[in-house]
């Protein structure tokens, strides 16, 4: 475990506006149903933690928010927005929704700075020296600014990470999806990863992160949820969660991995 | 060092090591020599073998290149010219044939008097090319300008052409270079509008028809666009296409009829079946090359749609061509297609044979794209899909950058098979260099038996050519590597 600053937070504002609306989600792949009936609401500003054992659908979850998996049954509203089969519709969410993926998925051919702004300038439509003044201030944010102009394979694992961040925020997402974004990594590495994003909880953004990191999800965490076989199977704030479990799925899982 | 030494003192380094600077590499000839021939009873064995093959080629050889002839009026004056020299019985090269002949070998039967418009066609070419193959190093680009440029415009001198032509083609050059230098960007406008300068410099008549081509090109562009603002997509595609065959179909003609009518500027017509040697070998390699990267990586693209239909017509196209034998497709493009044109339609030989050329590289290169594209780890798809590019704008700037990188020596690989297999036209009656052009000048009486020079010469220049591009292709993978791992 990390050693992080885990003083439980002052609540931060979190508004009434809902940013993540799903109804009933029910997801199959062939016949194998890895989500079942699936409710989540995320308001604005609230920073959600998916815990869970291996192959319990966390990372399929979070993918449907962006629609990288499609799901059979359901509703999911993003923003407002209902996700359907249409196309632009998911493009226009996906430029919304920022992801940090375990493996980072820096693209290799192109430059720190120019895997910040290729999005901003495609998608968003912004000149691109504006562009590149957005991507140096995140870089700045998570503190590699003077890496921009190097290849992501020069990198180390955290510094990469941070610059998929960094990449991410580029278009001003309303939303972040972080999935495991610390497990590729050192440990040396993984605090200063957890460090950017408890800055970024801090101000204000609407997280929802898959991760072990159980710090981390004291720290920053409004609500931690809890999934195994494909369903929600414990929803509750921190303190709670960690302190006073409900189920004894919830209890197994946190003695395995608090208890070594 | 925690386990392993856990009954031994305790360690603490007080003082950190500077960094030294690594060893100096071993090195010396004989020290090589040493490691790489002689380091075993086995390599000194294969070693010696080796040596021994060598000498026996050599020695064999080497007499027939040294006892060449470069001046002779035939085969016959070779052979008396070495009899007289090394004696009744030697064997030597009558490299006479190339020298009497050369103009055969590289222009076939294209008008003398026009030869320096081939000659014009190559160094523009180089012009039209270089801002693109040679975009990150300038000093490459300007070598390969200069040394492309200074040969072609002394080629056209020495061949004779008209001073207003040399004139032209000389202030081309100028032009294109500074062009290249202080507006690049503009400078690719020309590598778009260099092939139908080409086309009409080779084979002539009015400027008015190839410029009635490029217009129905712009056309299509243009319908395409103004759907695509309007939010029709496709359809808008295929009104521009629909647009674009009218044109050239219908009004296209007509109008460049009339505007050479009007203000009349037109080259002498050749015939293609006047093509022949290394222009014909040329003119199709380069277009075949040209197009069939883009067909491959579209088809390439089609065989991974999501679109069954799709994916079904491309997997076919991809299927059937390679199945079928080059030539079989060119013996389709020389007769077949004449039963299914209308009586009367006029399809040029080399257009028709570029076509098959085209379409053949093109379903192999989908099929060494499609390597590289399953080269690609799930990441780079989902990464560029997460940041909200569309799918046309993920192929071009993430997916398609790194695995046409992946694919440059199978890519490259494919080209050179696309040139050589250009003397494969020798069966539709083209005169390919290396067949038809030889046997042409072997079929006179002065040549008759001139037998292996010609392939010499021939392969010589193949070998040049396709051993350029393989060294092309291990620059541009050095110059694309990233990934530093
Ligand atoms: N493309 C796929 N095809 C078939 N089954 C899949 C596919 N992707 C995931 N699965 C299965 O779905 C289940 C849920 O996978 P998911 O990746 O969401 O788990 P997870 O909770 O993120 O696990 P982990 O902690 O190991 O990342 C697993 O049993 C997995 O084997
Ligand atoms: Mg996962």
């Amino acid at each position: 475990m990390t050693d992080l600053n885990t003083q439980p937070r002052p609540a931060p504002a979190m508004g009434s506006e809902i940013a993540v609306r799903i109804e009933k989600l029910n997801k199959w792949y062939g016949s194998f149903h890895v989500l079942r009936d699936i409710d989540l609401t995320v308001r604005r500003g609230e920073r959600i933690v998916i815990a869970g054992p291996s192959g319990s659908g966390k990372s399929t979850l979070i993918r449907c928010i962006n629609q990288l998996e499609e799901h059979q049954s359901g509703r999911i509203t993003v923003d407002g927005i209902e996700l359907t089969n249409d196309i632009k519709n998911i493009d226009k969410i996906r430029s919304e929704v920022g992801m940090v993926f375990q493996h980072f998925n820096l693209f290799p051919h192109l430059t720190v700075l120019e895997n910040c702004t290729l999005a901003p300038i495609w998608v968003r439509k912004i000149p691109r020296r504006e562009a590149e003044e957005t991507a140096m201030h995140f870089l700045r944010e998570v503190r590699i600014p003077d890496q921009a102009h190097k290849y992501p394979g020069q990198l180390s694992g955290g510094q990469q990470q941070r610059v998929a961040i960094a990449r991410s925020l580029c278009m001003k997402p309303k939303i972040m999806l972080f999935d495991e974004p610390t497990s590729a990594l050192d440990p040396e590495m993984i605090k200063e990863v957890l460090d950017t994003m408890i800055e970024l909880a801090e101000g204000g953004m609407t997280m929802i992160c898959v991760t072990h990191e159980m710090g981390f999800a004291q720290a920053v965490a409004h609500r931690v949820i809890f999934m195994d076989q494909g369903q929600i199977v414990e929803e509750n704030t921190p303190q709670e969660f960690f302190n006073n479990p409900k189920s004894d799925r919830t209890k197994l899982f946190l003695s395995q991995i608090l208890g070594h | 060092m925690s386990e392993v030494h856990a009954e031994t003192v305790p360690f603490v380094r007080d003082t950190m090591l500077p960094s030294a600077a690594p060893p100096a590499r071993q090195s010396g000839v004989v020290l090589w020599l040493r490691e790489n021939l002689f380091s075993g009873p086995l390599n000194i064995l294969l070693t010696l073998a080796g040596l021994a093959a060598v000498w026996g080629i050599v020695s064999h050889l080497w007499p027939w290149f040294a006892h060449a002839v470069w001046n002779a009026s035939s085969i016959g004056e070779c052979r008396q010219i070495i009899a007289e020299r090394h004696g009744e019985g030697t064997t030597g090269a009558c490299f006479a044939i190339i020298r009497e002949r050369w103009n055969q070998f590289i222009f076939g039967f294209y008008p003398a008097e026009h030869y320096w418009r081939p000659t014009a066609v190559f160094g523009l070419m180089m012009f039209a090319v270089a801002p693109i193959l040679f975009s990150e190093s300038r000093r490459l680009r300007w070598t390969v300008l200069a040394v492309s440029a200074v040969t072609s415009f002394a080629a056209c001198v020495a061949l004779g052409a008209p001073d207003r032509v040399l004139l032209a083609v000389g202030a081309g050059f100028v032009a294109l270079a500074a062009l290249i230098e202080y507006a690049p960007r503009r400078a690719l406008a020309f590598s778009v509008l260099y092939p139908f300068l080409a086309v009409w410099m080779l084979w002539g008549g009015s400027i008015w028809s190839p410029i009635a081509v490029l217009a129905g090109f712009a056309l299509a562009l243009v319908v395409w666009r103004l759907g695509a603002r309007l939010g029709v997509g496709l359809l808008g595609l295929a009104l521009g296409v629909a647009a674009a065959v009218w044109w050239w179909a219908a009004l296209g003609p007509r109008v460049a009829a009339d505007l050479q009518g009007l203000m009349p500027l037109a080259l002498v017509p050749v015939e293609s079946r006047s093509f022949g040697g290394f222009l014909l070998a040329l003119t199709i390699g380069v277009s075949g090359i040209v197009m069939s990267l883009p067909l491959g990586i579209i088809l390439a693209l089609a065989r991974q749609s999501n679109l069954p239909v799709v994916r079904t017509l491309a997997v076919m196209f991809i299927e059937f061509i390679r199945g079928v034998p080059l030539i079989t497709l060119l013996f389709v493009a020389s007769i077949l297609l004449n039963y299914f044109l209308p009586p009367g339609t006029n399809f040029d030989i080399i257009l028709r044979v570029i076509i098959m050329v085209t379409l053949f590289a093109a379903a192999y290169m989908a099929e060494v794209i499609r390597g590289g594209l399953a080269a690609l780890p799930r990441g780079q798809y989902e990464g560029a899909d997460s940041l909200g590019l569309t799918y046309w704008q993920a192929q071009r700037l993430i997916i398609l950058p790194q695995a046409l990188k992946i694919s440059i020596p199978g890519i490259v690989g494919t080209f050179i098979g696309v040139f050589k297999d250009t003397t494969l036209v020798t069966f539709v009656g083209l005169f390919d260099p290396l067949k038809q052009m030889a046997d042409t000048i072997r079929a006179t009486f002065a040549w008759k038996g001139a037998y292996w020079e010609p392939y010499v010469f021939t392969g010589a220049i193949f070998f040049i050519l396709c051993f350029a591009m393989s060294r092309y292709a291990m620059y541009l993978e050095r110059r694309l590597k990233t990934d530093h791992r």
